[in-house]
């Protein structure tokens, strides 16, 4: 029965689902192991195991009021105010997503981009100059500072990718070392005169002229901006540049076979090129949506641990762009879940990363999984086709 | 009876892989099991080896029921069994390959000296010369076979099952491979040959099965005609032999002067190569695999990246422009391996017949994909080529060989073309599929097209070329025309001119 359920989703979609339900299933235990409390009840079976279950029940249920809908809030302050988490986990959800598909359209072409934390660092340095040191009518700026933002990142990106068509330098070893770059440029741009701010010797940068800031949606406290559209829109425009553009054909083909490609006429070195370019510039999209939506001021922290977690994203989303959706708004739920946990229910909020960095164990091990579940090849992953070293 | 075979049958999904097939193989006997790509004969085999388990049906050794349920129990019942892509570890010694999976030691050490004795022992019984310290990678794919062999030998195989040996191997190597089962023979060894190829078969078996689409349809002595048997096979009248349009040469359409290529390493592969091919006329190369003639293909289209020279198709020089412009300039590749360089493997045949006009009017048009004439243009080429296929859209990857060439061809020759070059084209193919490339390329050739056919099979290429040159070490050793004699070409193409 369970099994049939199992395969009647869609093959792609299975495997990450399967990770999710069996990482919170791992992630239970956790929470009951580590509780010390918890585990000194062991003595009482009966008593251990009802504490044991209402731990863990009240724990994924407080991870849900602080990520969708907050039901003691609604009962303050209107049932309106209950959307309150869920606001936060689509703002959180934004950056990811940009971050995320950046990932997942090098992956398809068959190259690992662990720089996106780079490139979206640069988008937010270009999107906060153009946004603080211009004065413009919002129809103008704000499409500026996004291009800024694509620009900066864009090129940070397109530079691994040009170095790899050149020399083979691999991208892995190129990004990672331009990611301590970007944070370690950024903090020496944070004490240049150029980004001080008047009265202030800590490293911050001038908030944004509001003709650059993106309008809230919802209004009151609810930070929910209009850089959502322009994350679906981003979406639908990654889908179609791969199922439906010749570029994108170039890029699958080089990343399911470059042997194949190449033979065919394709250039390899232009793909490797122009995919950096355009993986680098959604990164720096994000960066620039990120800081002109919710943060305004550009700070050494602005890209927290995004650029990292959205490997994840794009990992659970079998590098597709509606699964990278998908996976954005999964983290950002679990993270804005975590914010409240361990003040509710004791839990510390880490469980939550225990619980993503479960996911990412489970999708690298589909064997694992086929086991737990019993299932018999139904579990495939064939999009995600970036290659080891040698690729 | 050594082995017997009674009522396998099995099925994968909708597909009865084998039905019913029974098969008795004698002592010492050389048992050839003849039948098209896809007709049911590996998976027989893998059943016989305890790969996979049959539906039914029963397999007796020494006349005694027998369950083999994984390799392990295949060995010990004394059937070995070589396969066509070799389960060699590259880095590794061939002794320390041979030592693999059986180790018998002695507190974790393993008597290699042991083991060298017994390899050198059967080495000089078949006179393979095998130095038991080479390591694998260093060696031609001829005797990497023989150590195949050696290996299921070690295990005192009483059956060994060769499944493709020949098509990996240049005709030297398959010649002195044929000479080493008649030796296994004389020894007691039985042999189970599964081939396509009828020259070997008629050559070394003292029994043919022929099976299709899963069923033996028929048992032959190799007494019986190549027709007769090639018939069978396909199930239908087949010719080997196809008929050629007058030879009326045009004027030069490839004309290649002083060539020289490197490889990666700066090693000079091809030296000072010049040939020309007129319009309508197959030239072909010929050569033992290794030769330069891999390179001289690709250096056409310009995949390969160093070299010096000319090459001018219809005049203009092309050389040094780009594989995209080079195939545009009116060149037809079918490149060597269709797995690795031919086809993308996860893409759908629809998507891999515009893999090279992707971006090219009718398929495109301001960069986006036309779907509509993408898919018509894959029904359209999918019929005229026959390539059988459950649907457009299936990934190339579930195609038979002989269907993946079809797509290549189709792909490679619906563009407008003056030059076309084939490399290896009918490598690993059945004889129906083998016919149906000869049939394309002659037409081409009937079309004013010029060929370079580039092969080891020394019959294709004295049945279908009009001139042969015959390459050894990167320099053409002299050309000839086709009528020349088999002795003739093999001297040349061991470098004697």
């Amino acid at each position: 029965m369970i099994t049939k359920f199992f395969i009647g989703l869609k093959k792609n979609a299975l495997l990450p689902f399967l990770s999710f339900i069996f990482a919170f299933f791992i992630g239970g235990i956790i929470i009951v192991v580590s509780d010390p409390v918890i585990m000194g009840q062991l003595s009482s079976p009966g008593k251990f195991l009802t504490s044991a279950a209402s731990r863990i029940g009240n724990s994924y249920l407080a991870i849900f009021q602080g990520s969708i809908y907050d039901v003691n809030l609604a009962r303050e302050s209107g049932f309106f105010r209950g959307f309150y988490p869920m606001s936060e986990t689509i703002v959180t959800a934004i950056p990811l997503l940009f971050a995320g598909l950046a990932v997942a359209l090098a992956f398809r072409s068959g190259l690992f981009n662990i720089g996106a934390q780079g490139q979206f660092i640069f988008g937010a340095i270009g999107a906060s100059y153009v946004g603080f040191a211009y004065e413009l009518p919002p129809l103008i700026h704000v499409p500026l500072v996004l291009i800024a933002g694509i620009v900066l990142g864009g090129l940070f990106g397109g530079f691994v990718g040009l170095l790899k068509a050149k020399t083979g330098a691999h991208e892995v070893i190129v990004t990672i070392m331009l990611n301590y770059i970007a944070s370690l440029f950024i903090l020496w741009l944070l004490k240049t005169q150029a980004f001080l701010r008047e009265e202030r010797q800590d490293p911050i940068a001038p908030e944004v002229n509001s003709s650059a800031q993106l309008p809230k949606l919802l209004g009151g406290d609810l930070r929910l901006h209009l850089g959502i559209f322009i994350a679906l829109g981003v979406t639908w425009f990654v889908w179609w540049l791969l199922t439906r553009s010749t570029l994108g054909f170039k890029f699958r083909a080089v990343g399911a076979n470059s042997n194949a490609a190449r033979t065919a006429g394709i250039s390899v070195p232009f793909v490797t090129t122009a995919t950096m370019f355009i993986s680098g510039g959604l990164a720096g999209l994000g960066g620039a949506v990120h800081l002109i939506g919710t943060e305004y001021a550009l700070t050494a922290g602005i890209a927290g641990s995004i650029g990292f977690d959205a490997i994840t994203v794009a990992l659970l989303g079998q590098a597709t762009p509606l699964g990278t959706l998908l996976g954005a708004l999964l983290f950002g739920a679990l993270q804005t879940g975590s914010r409240t946990l361990l003040s509710n229910t004791g839990t510390p909020s880490e469980i939550v990363q225990v619980i993503q960095a479960l996911i990412v164990l489970f999708i690298a091990t589909p064997m694992l999984l086929k086991r737990v579940f019993r299932l018999k090849n139904s579990i495939e992953s064939k999009s995600m086709t970036a290659k080891g070293w040698n690729g | 009876m050594p082995l017997e075979l009674k009522g396998i049958s099995k099925s994968f999904g909708n597909l009865q892989a084998n039905n019913q097939i029974n098969l008795k193989v004698g002592k010492g006997e050389i048992h050839a099991i003849l039948g098209e790509n896809g007709a049911g004969k590996s998976t027989l085999m893998n059943i016989v080896y305890g790969l996979l388990q049959p539906d039914s049906g029963e397999i007796l050794v020494d006349e005694k029921l027998v369950k083999i349920l994984e390799p392990a129990d295949a060995i010990k019942y004394g059937i070995g069994m070589v396969h066509q892509h070799f389960m060699l570890i590259p880095v590794f010694t061939v002794a320390e390959n041979i030592a693999l999976g059986r180790e018998k030691s002695k507190f974790g050490i393993i008597s290699f000296a042991e083991i060298k004795t017994k390899i050198k022992k059967l080495s000089d019984e078949f006179k393979f010369d095998i130095d038991p310290d080479a390591i694998i990678e260093d060696l031609p794919v001829g005797v990497q076979q023989r150590i195949e062999i050696i290996k299921a030998l070690m295990y005192d195989a009483k059956v060994l099952i060769l499944d493709e040996p020949t098509a990996v191997l240049t005709p030297q190597e398959t010649d002195e491979l044929l000479n080493v089962m008649k030796i296994l023979k004389s020894r007691g060894t039985s042999i189970i040959f599964i081939t396509h190829k009828l020259r070997e078969v008629r050559a070394v078996a003292d029994k043919i099965t022929i099976i299709r689409l899963g069923k033996v349809v028929g048992t032959q002595l190799p007494s019986a005609s190549q027709e007769e048997l090639a018939n069978l096979m396909v199930g239908r009248e087949v010719d080997l032999a196809p008929s050629k349009a007058a030879f009326n040469p045009g004027g030069n359409v490839l004309e290649i002067n002083d060539l020289s290529i490197f490889n990666d390493s700066g090693r000079k592969v091809v030296s000072n190569l010049s040939l020309n091919i007129r319009a309508g006329e197959i030239l072909a190369i010929a050569g033992v695999q290794g030769n330069g003639q891999s390179e001289l293909a690709r250096a056409i289209v310009n995949l390969e990246k160093h070299k010096s020279g000319s090459i001018k198709l219809d005049g203009k020089e092309i050389l040094g422009s780009t594989v995209r412009d080079s195939l545009r300039a009116g060149i037809a590749y079918i490149p060597e391996s269709r797995e690795l360089d031919g086809l993308i493997s996860t893409f759908s045949i629809t998507e891999n017949l515009i893999l090279d006009v992707h971006d090219l009017e009718p398929a495109a048009s301001r960069g986006q994909l036309n779907r509509s004439y993408i898919s018509e243009n894959a029904t359209t080429l999918v019929k005229e080529f026959d390539v059988r296929t459950q649907s457009i859209e299936a990934n190339s990857s579930s195609l038979s060989g002989g269907n993946k060439q079809k797509v290549v061809l189709a792909r490679e020759l619906s563009r407008e073309v003056k030059l076309v070059v084939a490399a290896q084209p009918t490598r690993g193919l059945d004889v129906g599929s083998i016919e149906f490339v000869y049939e394309k390329l002659l037409a081409e050739r009937a079309n004013k097209k010029a060929i370079l056919l580039i092969s080891s099979e020394l019959d294709e290429v004295m049945e279908l070329a009009d001139r042969i040159a015959v390459i050894y070490k990167g320099e053409i050793v002299g050309v000839v025309d086709s009528d020349v004699s088999r002795e003739k070409l093999g001297l040349m193409m061991a470098g004697i001119k």
